[in-house]
């Protein structure tokens, strides 16, 4: 249970925090070093593009994407507690997205209406997308982690090819859907150039909080996750457990491949939800709070200001933004080498002690 | 039309695919074997076809940059090592964060160092040698099959028989399998688990940098954004549906080699891209859920791997 203790942990591995920081900022000048550029434009460069800009432009574009990077943490985190290990979130949230845009762009329904039904079928299309993995574990025995990541593909190149083909705006040079209409973009709220994305975030956010502490479902889940043997010797119906939280992970994908779509780009165009990692990211941030639910938000935006400060830095700095990425991997290395564990279980058993 | 999908080009083209993926595949299997999971392979990949270019660019010839492949596997292996090893890092954490790595740190090195965004192309990167086999040459199909490939490809083949040796008559086959089947019984004969796994892993990073080699400096002579594009976690999938047993390994990837030319060819017959691009993840999957089926039939599970 001491994965559950979070601030236990930082107050007894003082030193040992203090070390990796070091080493990480070692790590960070030789990195620019590479690149060619000095530490104090950088970091300057950095700290504007993550939380500055005019009229505070940027810090809008960081919050967006910590939306976008929370929900996708959360959607790990939730089926992570269950011992599910759901690395498909990028097939999910890829599936979702297009949903969105096909529904609101051929069903006619426009206005607030149309947004629920857009963020509904995208719901919907993540949830089934992330329950076929589960099925194919439970009727056909293919290990989640594997049966995810292997769905992932499949959801690349039909949307591609959808966007490609049949669904193409051919106006536009690009693999991309026609463009949604104007009553189906979330708003801005009021005096900032902020998408209202967030917002459904923070609902989610909320909703996970209670979900994981105060309800039924989310109680069979952790049981689930922390011993399957247990669970199922209390009664608890294993199948439904795993289909639901499957379920539950995938929509929420599929609810953040809706808000990208709806709020930020108004339309789907191929890799566009892929290349930004937004689904690594996410589960690289679950991972980081060793899945303590509170801790998500904190999380997701420390991800979102670390990619969108990298950005800065490529624009300004000349600094390659893929900087971001590799301090996600190395915090996530230094974070995994305390006893953690998504299979801990697993690994005791592994090596016979 | 049938002769015109399987002509000598394309027996060459299934073994040119099929060699990086046998390699991964059998560095994959190494850990496997010595139960360490290992599904950062794309990682692996990645850094060793960066390193061969930036090798062979660097200190021009081959040679540097196939043993440059070679270190840069080493290296990831023993960072995988020391946080999941030395450190009680779990294997997935790890194997997602090196992925990363690889990824992020190839890119910015490919931006920075060599100063190019998306493809790096240059007249000094040569392409590892390849052998002509006298005789069989000639052959009508099998010819351009097994003649006229990189050195890599008979190491490759070298290697699947070598394993398969190793694993069923050598004693350091059976302290790896040991190490991953029952490292209590290692430790009651004397020999400590963790070594044997940190030369696991050493040696998986030494195949998927040569598997990283193969790609960017024998089948072509480029390093592009995120190369080894998925074929690391096809690798996994290879692994974990042959439960890490060589030959059953190559009988595998040439299966996939033989999909993957046959979609590029099909490409040529008017079908989209993108389904052609799928095929290699559906075929893992179809060829994935044989073996589940048939194993809950033997009733017997994926060897603790099993996370779900």
């Amino acid at each position: 249970m001491k994965q559950f203790k979070f601030l236990y942990f930082l107050k007894h591995n003082t030193v040992r925090y203090f070390m990796t920081a070091l080493s990480l900022f070692f790590i960070l000048l030789l990195l620019l070093n590479l690149a060619d550029a000095s530490f104090f434009e950088a970091s300057q460069a950095f700290l504007k593009s993550a939380f500055g800009g005019r009229r505070y432009a940027y810090l809008y574009v960081t919050i967006s994407r910590c939306a976008l990077i929370t929900g996708m943490a959360i959607a790990a985190l939730i089926a992570f507690r269950a011992g599910l290990i759901n690395i498909g979130g990028e097939g999910q949230l890829v599936i979702g997205g297009f949903a969105a845009a096909f529904v609101s762009i051929y069903s006619g329904v426009t206005g607030v209406p149309g947004i629920i039904l857009a963020i509904l079928s995208a719901m919907i299309g993540g949830g089934l997308w992330a329950v076929l993995a589960g099925l194919m574990k439970l009727k056909l025995g293919v290990p989640i982690l594997v049966g995810t990541l292997l769905l992932n593909y499949p959801a690349r190149y039909i949307t591609s090819y959808f966007v490609s083909h049949p669904f193409r705006d051919v106006a536009s040079g690009m693999p991309q859907t026609l463009l949604l209409d104007k009553s189906l973009w979330l708003p801005f709220i009021e005096g900032t150039r902020l998408d209202t994305g967030f917002i459904f975030i923070l609902i989610v956010y909320g909703f996970v909080l209670i979900y994981s502490h105060r309800s039924v479902p989310g109680y069979h889940a952790k049981m689930t996750g922390l011993s399957i043997e247990f669970a199922a010797t209390s009664g608890i119906n294993i199948f439904n457990t795993t289909l639901k939280t499957l379920a539950f992970s995938g929509a929420i994908a599929g609810l953040v491949g809706a808000i990208a779509v709806l709020g930020i780009h108004h339309r789907f165009t191929d890799g566009m939800l892929v290349q930004p990692l937004y689904a690594w990211t996410g589960i690289v941030a679950a991972l980081l709070i060793n899945l303590v639910p509170w801790a998500i938000l904190p999380a997701g935006f420390f991800f979102a200001s670390l990619t969108s400060g990298a950005s800065g830095m490529e624009r300004t700095a000349d600094v390659p933004k893929e900087i971001a990425i590799i301090i996600q991997g190395i915090i996530i290395l230094f974070v995994a080498s305390r006893a953690t564990g998504i299979a801990s279980d697993t690994k005791n058993k592994e090596e016979g002690n | 039309m049938l002769a015109d999908l399987f002509d000598p080009a394309f027996a060459d083209s299934v073994a040119r695919i099929a060699v990086p993926i046998l390699l991964a595949s059998l560095g994959g299997a190494i850990c496997h074997r010595a139960g360490v999971f290992n599904i950062a392979l794309e990682g692996f990949i990645l850094m060793g076809a960066f390193a061969a270019v930036l090798g062979t660019f660097m200190l021009g010839h081959v040679f540097w940059g196939v043993l440059s492949a070679i270190l840069a596997g080493i290296f990831m292996g023993l960072l995988f090592a020391e946080f999941h090893l030395r450190r009680p890092g779990d294997a997935i954490v790890v194997s997602i964060a090196l992925n990363l790595i690889g990824l992020g740190l190839t890119t910015y090195l490919l931006r920075s160092v060599l100063g190019v965004s998306g493809v790096f192309q240059n007249e000094a990167l040569g392409k590892i040698t390849e052998i002509n086999l006298p005789v069989i040459e000639s052959l009508p199909v099998f010819g351009s099959f097994l003649s006229g490939q990189s050195i890599l490809f008979y190491v490759s083949i070298f290697l699947v028989i070598l394993l398969h040796y190793i694993y069923s008559r050598h004693k350091l086959g059976f302290w790896m399998r040991a190490a991953g089947e029952n490292p209590l019984a290692l430790k009651t004969v004397g020999i400590k688990p963790t070594p044997v796994k940190l030369l696991a892993l050493v040696l998986c990073g030494v195949c998927c940098g040569l598997a990283g080699a193969q790609l960017s400096i024998s089948n072509v002579s480029l390093f592009v954004e995120n190369m080894s594009a998925g074929r690391g976690w096809i690798a996994v999938v290879i692994v974990l549906v042959t439960n890490g047993r060589p030959i059953p390994i190559l009988g595998l990837v040439l299966l996939f080699g033989f999909v993957d030319s046959l979609s590029l060819r099909l490409q040529g017959f008017g079908f989209p891209q993108q389904f052609t691009e799928m095929m290699p993840y559906i075929a893992s999957l179809v060829a994935l859920i044989f073996v589940s089926i048939r194993r809950m039939k033997n009733l017997v599970g994926m060897r603790g791997y099993d996370n779900g």
